[in-house]
């Protein structure tokens, strides 16, 4: 055989061979152990064919049927990288990571919250949505990131938070009232170079990561990996964090937190709210 | 379209296959056995599968239905939550312009109808009468989904198969009020709030396209204990089947993973025409200016590995008129009759789900009032021993879904008088029994459409309730057909 054939031949089976890898890793018995419930890979096939394939592809590339339909691309589980971590930039997350986003589904974007499937489902998922990718048996997830007690909250807090807001430089992407119109903003894309925005504190629409202070300190230390969103967690000191977490529920306007009551009772802080807040929008999303 | 994974695709094949040869067989035998005859009634059935809402959001039909039209867990949890996922795309400002929530269900259909006697005008008055053909069902004009956020809506248009069109379902709902799942309050004509929705049975023929229970109303008086002239069987003046859409106002709640749910309604007792009338505005049954209540409350809880299970009780409790209180050229004006008489009709649903098993038992109860069950004005006396009466009913339904695309389907009722309204009637004088059996394919999941291969048998039994000479009645259906929705 002419060795260019051998070649095309070796070529052709490596490609095959790659293409299957994900089917090959299914049949994997991957567990996963989040709580007290243990995921099991096979049992989280079947719950992934009738839930999620629609979006996140028969191989778990992210591109279902209607992936081109869909203006923030589903997650590529065979890249695995995730956005919602309690782990450092650039590691796996952990299986409670995983786990917690099928949960509570991501704002602006099409994934909804799974809270009606059982804990058991969520669990079983996790474990298949891990044999897409062969990173997760190269690799472990990262450690949590540890989150110290939440200080108490004071003016000064908030206000340490508003300067560190502007020496972070937060309002390139996010604008200086948080809504999401930074000078930066249009021109962002994700690891797809897909456009991707900023989010829009004055929406009022949840976190995309979760809705507790902790979890707003979790993503500027761990970051939104895949997107423009960089982890801060070398350049912010964990006090330093708690004011910038203060501050930033002062942008979310139309959301009530004690942040927002204590910064609305102070004379600058009621004038920066007013001048964020606007009026309602057809789509009831919150602004009122 | 035709997509699945890998591991589906192999098998994909073999299901084919099957389902292909055992309609042939199917129809081999029944139409070796048939024989031409009257045309026996065909109902429209109504179902709610709706691909709208697939497209909208991007979801595979499977993910809100076992096998559609039967919703899951979760699609269950979409619907109480007013059609919105909650993520912020509910709204329909987030929709391409081009997007219509619409959806199309028809079914074009082989079947074959069986009944042992039916009422015909040679030889002794009744006869067994069979009969098969191609066929179609009624067409279902579903459109629905959000106005803005936290106001959700259903329309539905929906012809029976001659094009007849009547409005099924017309309903907005205010949902999520004071940011709290537990306040949704929702005007219109809508399904009740039944824990076993009949709008999205799994079943499509004649007999059981509906729940025998949903709709069972005693008899009054067997045919054969008639003297001569023999005087056909006599049921019930008023209708009224708890699987029927009503109109009125509906307050429903629930907690956000859904688990438990809780609704009221208040009701015209009507149910569910329009202009205060019956029978779709074409007259024929007194309607008065009563109000009924409908109660449903259900809890999930979550058994191992087996995954979610539910249970839940519901109660309707109406009133109707017995005698008009106006008329003209001595038609009864609608809307105005009186002389209101109680009935009701209650039960207990467990929904129980064993891996790929999912298995539904109901045990239900009716009660109409003595005037009610004996036709009798209430401001005339009782006919002599005259009660009221009243049955108890089962339903214990199976489903095998081994995979999204295939699900077995068996079926069994059984309704048992326990009251009869005269005592003179056989104790068992109307007990009913249903059985059915059937299988639903699909052969691609999408998003963007759905289709079924549907097949199934089903037949009733009822004692004594022959129409001329009070024999045991025995009816059955046979259905072939490609139902899809788009």
């Amino acid at each position: 055989m002419p060795t260019l054939m051998k070649i095309s031949v070796r070529i052709c089976l490596a490609l095959l061979v790659v293409s299957f890898l994900p089917a090959l890793t299914g049949a994997q018995k991957v567990e996963t152990h989040v709580g007290k419930w243990t995921g099991n890979a096979d049992a989280g096939k079947a719950l992934y064919f009738r839930y999620c394939w629609g979006c996140h592809g028969f191989r778990g590339d992210g591109a279902g049927e209607n992936a081109p339909y869909l203006n923030i691309e589903p997650r590529n589980f065979v890249a695995a990288t995730f956005k919602c971590r309690s782990t450092p930039t650039g590691t796996l997350p952990t299986d409670q990571d995983i786990f917690n986003t099928i949960e509570r589904g991501l704002d602006n974007s099409n994934m909804p919250s799974w809270v009606t499937l059982t804990d058991q489902n969520r669990a079983d998922l996790v474990a298949f949505i891990k044999t897409f990718s062969p990173r997760w048996l190269m690799e472990k997830a990262g450690d949590p990131i540890k989150v110290p007690p939440e200080p108490k909250l004071t003016v000064e807090s908030i206000q340490r938070g508003q300067q560190l807001f502007q020496k972070l430089e937060c309002w390139k992407c996010h604008g200086q009232q948080g809504r999401g119109d930074g000078p930066s903003a249009s021109t962002l894309t994700d690891n797809n170079d897909q456009p991707i925005r900023p989010y829009n504190f004055a929406a009022g629409s949840r976190f995309k990561c979760g809705t507790t202070n902790e979890d707003v300190y979790k993503i500027f230390n761990t970051g939104l990996d895949g997107t423009p969103m960089p982890s801060f967690a070398d350049v912010v000191k964990p006090d330093e964090a708690w004011d910038l977490v203060h501050y930033l529920r002062t942008l979310q306007v139309t959301h009530k937190s004690p942040e927002l009551a204590l910064w609305q009772s102070t004379k600058d802080g009621a004038a920066l709210i007013a001048a964020t807040k606007s009026s309602g929008t057809p789509t009831g999303s919150g602004v009122r | 379209m035709c997509q699945w994974t890998p591991q589906f695709s192999k098998s994909r094949l073999p299901y084919l296959v099957t389902s292909l040869l055992l309609s042939l067989i199917f129809l081999s035998i029944v139409l070796a056995d048939s024989r031409p005859a009257a045309a026996l009634p065909l109902h429209a059935v109504k179902l709610h599968p709706i691909p709208a809402f697939a497209r909208k959001y991007g979801l595979p039909c499977s993910a809100c239905h076992l096998g559609w039209p039967m919703l899951s867990p979760f699609g269950q949890a979409f619907k109480d939550n007013g059609y919105q996922l909650g993520n912020d795309r509910d709204a329909p400002i987030y929709q391409d312009p081009g997007y219509w929530p619409v959806t199309f269900r028809i079914t074009p259909i082989w079947h074959r109808e069986s009944q042992n006697l039916t009422a015909v005008d040679q030889g002794a008055g009744e006869a067994k009468v069979t009969t098969d053909g191609f066929d179609w069902s009624g067409l279902d004009f579903h459109t629905g989904g959000t106005l803005a956020k936290n106001i959700s809506f259903y329309v539905l248009p929906s012809s029976d198969s001659t094009g007849a069109f009547h409005f099924e379902s017309v309903w907005a709902r205010l949902d999520n009020l004071l940011g709290s799942s537990w306040i949704n309050i929702k005007l219109g004509k809508f399904e009740l709030d039944n824990l076993l929705s009949e709008k999205r049975i799994l079943t499509l023929t004649n007999v059981a396209g509906v729940y025998a229970n949903y709709h069972f109303q005693p008899l009054i008086s067997p045919a054969s204990i008639k003297t001569s002239p023999a005087s056909p069987l006599v049921a019930e003046n008023y209708v009224f089947g708890i699987g029927d859409n009503q109109v009125g106002l509906e307050w429903m709640g629930h907690s956000k993973d859904d688990r438990t749910r809780v609704s009221a309604s208040l009701l015209t007792g009507n149910d569910g025409n329009p202009n205060f009338s019956s029978n779709n505005g074409a007259g024929g049954q007194l309607t008065g200016r009563g109000y009924d209540g409908f109660f449903a409350a259900s809890q999930a809880f979550e058994a191992g590995s087996f995954g979610l299970q539910r249970v839940g009780g519901f109660a309707y409790i109406g009133q109707q008129p017995t005698y008009p209180q106006y008329t003209v050229g001595g038609a009864p004006i609608d809307g105005t009759a009186i002389g209101n008489k109680p009935f009701y009709r209650a039960g207990f649903i467990g929904q129980w789900y064993l891996k790929q098993f999912d298995i539904t038992t109901m045990y239900f109860r009716g009660w109409d009032s003595t005037y009610l069950g004996s036709n009798t004005p209430a401001n005339q006396p009782l006919p002599t021993g005259a009660q009221a009466p009243a049955w108890n009913g089962g339903l214990f339904e199976t489903h095998f879904t081994p995979n999204p695309r295939l699900v077995l389907i068996n079926r069994y009722e059984l309704i048992r008088m326990a009251t009869q309204v005269f005592a003179t009637n056989p104790s068992n004088f109307g007990n009913m029994d249903v059985l059915t059996f059937g299988y639903r394919y699909y052969p691609f999941i999408s998003s963007r459409a759905g289709f079924a291969f549907h097949n199934e048998y089903a037949i009733q039994w009822q004692k004594d309730a022959s129409p001329v000479t009070g024999s045991n009645l025995a009816t059955s259906s046979l259905l072939v057909g490609f139902d899809f929705a788009f």
